[in-house]
């Protein structure tokens, strides 16, 4: 098809022809940063846990006032919970991946003056059975580093390090970024007041709190801490129970749990009962949200161009019937026509999506300033680019075929 | 067909810009438009020399310690210091099962200093503080349910198992953003139970919850030793100045507090202080959630694409009137009269857009009040969005059609006439 025809055609009607192209290059650079913040969107809520998802469930309570009992208690129960047929394993934790949990800066350097890194915190009896992480290096702690969490607290007030545990687990994560290239099992970290602890064991991965994500997700450690208490003496406010179990068996073991915890103290509430899979769905329910929304202004948007396109190739066709039957009297073909507009389009379209791309970056950029996103990969100007060009042939089809259609005795008429 | 695509296009974008923008106005309101700029945020920064560079910003919640010796220096016009939390409240009846509630225990001068409508009763007083009496203020929802709505100050309430005298009922006061207390949720949040802080905290010690932050062996928010912990800030203090002058004597203040403090051996950073008022701590702390920034960035370029296809659409349209308007011109009408038409057709256009765009934003609004998200109830349209909508739509379209009326303006009447 020759282009030079179409080019001269188009300087007659450069208006019309300018705002198609703004029209599409405005389209182009919404539609790449839309489809780049619904696929970063839709990715975040595959962030893994490197925990065993589909196999637990949490019940968090609330003791109406303060228990004379609270030191034993946690023992009873998570004796109880474990006798629940179908559960595999128990634990009592401060905290669980894309839930309420606690986070500490960590230095690798005693007397350092900034912090290494900032690491979701976990601990609890048995909690990295339970939560089902991988070992991939050093081993587990042994049943004699634990410490009960009311000692560990009574440690830290009083500035007594040597009652506070001494070892740790890490993530392969922040192995990597503390010692990279070096194993870590050996190595020492600093909490607190330069509390030493020794990395004995590094997991695969194990996704920090809801509070500190942002921090970097998959930063944790973890500290042979018994929950035997809460941070408060005498509840267990704020703890979570994690029960471990086939994926089927879940609902029916959280209504057990919670009729058994009750049974053994019923003077508390119950906060929330859920499994793992809720925490997560509860986590990323505004990515969802949001990807939903920008696919619905995309497709918003598209629909708005191509009407536009039809429109305006509507009436560029009508203005130009007479002009049409000539060519059709002097020899084209329909598909010469219905090529022509068809290659008008695509000459429009492809302008459009060169201005497009600058946009679309200028658009990045400007949305990168408050942070809503990150830097634009390239390829995502490949699909809005194949888009638009499918979107336009789309569009242009329509009146390309009426004008095809056009007669050739239509050059004969005078109007 | 021409003129219905446009309506369509411009009734698209409208509705999309103004069902983010109805948000983005709901979220990002003034909470107490008639003291916002006399309520002030001080921070002071208790915490050690780790992590410190010049320039940080301090603490954003202050210690138990810090807050007292503030509270008790009553150097502002009000002032109240303050902690979110829950408590279990065993209902007075007993067929209800006890539940957990949201809790604020503060100080006597929170409800003035936040201007809280009061519908029973009253609130009560430093002396209450002082001597931790065991009173407690509900709001009217949970009065509605635990007390049928009626007055029940004087009745007595069991909370996390001890019983309390009710002495007050709130009335209709639900702030949005809720600004006293960001660690909390930001919008729609309904605290029912207001206890006074000495009660709550030093004596039954009672669940606090939200952001606690410590330093040094301070803990992962030891809440055994809390009290008494001045390594952990887990509070937030508030104070009225009237003037600006007020302002900077009390901003003076916290430096010779910080300065006293360190000179004490307490506070171990060189004073850094702040005193944001409303507005500035509700920048500071970027209330409005980002996603709903972004909508509104999207839906603002979604309209100026529609814009753009009206302009192109309008062009056409008044193309194709050029015949008539040649006759008009021959008949003596004045470029004047007939861009005057043109632009009353595109304001006609926009007045279709707008209402079309006022359906579709209801229509986003419903969508929006579906969603999950917190401040989901709050998405309705005032009358100044309404208004809005309107003059968005209107003084788009005349923006669209001015172009293009224009050059169908500059027709020659007698080429036009001889091509008929």
């Amino acid at each position: 098809m020759d282009i030079l025809p179409v080019l001269s055609a188009l300087r007659r009607h450069r208006l019309v022809m300018w705002l198609l192209i703004l029209e599409v290059a405005l389209t182009c650079s919404i539609v790449s940063n839309a489809v780049f913040l619904i696929t970063s969107h839709i990715e975040r809520t595959r962030m893994p846990s490197g925990i065993a998802e589909h196999e637990l469930a949490l019940v968090e309570m609330a003791d109406i006032s303060v228990r004379p009992n609270g030191k034993e208690r946690p023992q009873t129960e998570l004796a109880a919970l474990q006798q629940i047929p179908g559960v595999k394993q128990v634990a009592l934790a401060n905290g669980a991946p894309f839930a309420s949990g606690s986070n500490t800066d960590v230095r690798v350097e005693p007397h350092q003056r900034r912090r290494s890194l900032n690491t979701g915190l976990f601990f609890g009896k048995n909690l990295l059975p339970a939560l089902g992480t991988r070992l991939i290096a050093g081993r587990r702690f042994l049943p004699e580093e634990f410490t009960d969490l009311s000692q560990a607290l009574a440690a830290l007030a009083n500035d007594e390090a040597r009652e506070f545990p001494h070892v740790t687990i890490v993530t392969q994560a922040v192995a990597q970024r503390l010692w990279p290239g070096q194993p870590a099992v050996g190595k020492m970290v600093y909490v607190g007041k330069d509390i030493p602890l020794q990395v004995v064991g590094v997991i695969e991965s194990l996704t920090r709190p809801a509070g500190g994500l942002f921090q970097g997700a998959e930063y944790s450690m973890v500290l042979p801490i018994n929950a035997d208490t809460s941070y408060d003496a005498n509840k267990s406010n704020g703890l979570l129970y994690l029960l471990r179990c086939a994926p089927q068996d879940r609902t029916r073991v959280l209504k057990a749990a919670v009729a058994t915890l009750k049974q053994l103290d019923p003077n508390r509430v119950l906060v929330r009962a859920r499994t793992f899979d809720q925490v997560r769905d509860a986590y990323f329910q505004n990515d969802r949200a949001l990807a939903g929304t920008l696919v619905g202004v995309c497709l918003a948007l598209l629909i708005v161009t191509a009407l536009g396109i039809v429109g305006l190739a509507s009436f560029w066709v009508a203005q130009r019937r007479k002009l049409i039957g000539v060519r059709r009297a002097l020899g084209a073909t329909r598909g010469d026509i219905l090529r022509y507009f068809q290659t008008e389009n695509f000459l429009i379209v492809t302008a459009g999506i060169v201005l497009g791309t600058a946009l679309a970056f200028a658009l990045n950029l400007e949305l990168m300033r408050f942070n809503a996103m990150a830097r634009l990969p390239w390829v995502y100007l490949p699909i809005g680019a194949v888009a638009l060009w499918c979107l336009g042939q789309i569009a242009i089809l329509g009146p390309a075929l009426r004008a095809a259609n056009v007669p050739p005795v239509v050059a004969t008429r005078s109007v | 067909m021409l003129t219905a695509l446009m309506v369509l296009a411009l009734a698209l974008g409208i509705g999309a810009s103004m069902t983010t923008l109805t948000v983005f106005h709901v979220l990002s309101g003034n909470p107490i438009p008639s003291k916002s700029s006399q309520l002030y945020y001080p921070q002071i920064d208790p915490r050690d020399v780790f992590n410190y560079a010049p320039g940080v910003e301090p603490s954003e919640q202050v210690t138990w310690i810090d807050g007292m010796n503030l509270l008790k220096a009553a150097r502002a016009d009000g002032q109240a210091l303050m902690t979110g939390g829950t408590v279990a409240v065993q209902p007075p009846q007993s067929t209800l099962e006890p539940f957990l509630e949201s809790a604020r225990f503060t100080t006597a001068g929170f409800f003035s200093l936040f201007d809280v409508p009061f519908q029973y009763g009253a609130p009560w007083s430093a002396h209450d503080d002082q001597n931790s009496t065991r009173v407690v203020v509900i709001s009217h929802e949970l009065n509605d349910s635990l007390f049928a709505g009626k007055d029940s100050a004087g009745r007595t309430l069991r909370l996390g198992g001890s019983d309390f005298r009710v002495i007050g009922v709130l009335g209709d006061w639900r702030p949005n953003p809720q600004y006293y207390d960001l660690n909390r949720g930001r919008y729609n949040e309904d605290e029912g139970i207001y206890l006074p802080l000495s009660i709550s905290q030093v004596i039954l010690s009672f669940d606090h919850s939200g952001d606690t932050e410590c330093w040094g062996n301070g803990g992962g928010g030891t809440y055994m030793y809390q009290m008494h912990n001045q390594r952990c800030v887990w509070l937030q203090f508030w104070v009225q100045l009237g003037t600006p002058a007020e302002a900077a004597a009390y901003k003076q203040f916290l430096v010779q507090y910080s300065e006293q403090q360190k000179a004490l051996g307490r506070f171990l950073r060189p004073p850094n202080v702040r005193l944001r008022d409303v507005t500035q701590w509700l920048d500071y702390n970027k209330v409005v959630p980002q996603d709903v920034r972004l909508q509104t960035w999207l839906a603002f370029g979604f309209l100026l694409v529609c814009l753009v296809n009206t302009v192109g659409l309008m062009l056409a349209k008044f193309m194709r009137e050029q015949g008539e308007l040649g006759i008009r011109r021959a008949l003596g009408a004045s470029h004047r009269a007939l861009f005057a038409q043109l632009l009353v057709e595109s304001g006609m256009v926009g007045l279709g857009g707008g209402i079309g765009g006022l359906l579709l934003a209801l229509l986003g609004l419903w969508v929006v009040r579906q969603r999950p998200t917190p401040y989901a109830s709050l998405a309705h349209l005032d009358p100044s969005m309404l208004l809005t909508t309107f003059l968005l739509a209107i003084s788009a379209s005349l923006l669209a059609g001015l172009l293009p009326a224009r050059r169908a303006c500059l027709v020659s009447p007698a080429l036009q006439l001889k091509s008929q």
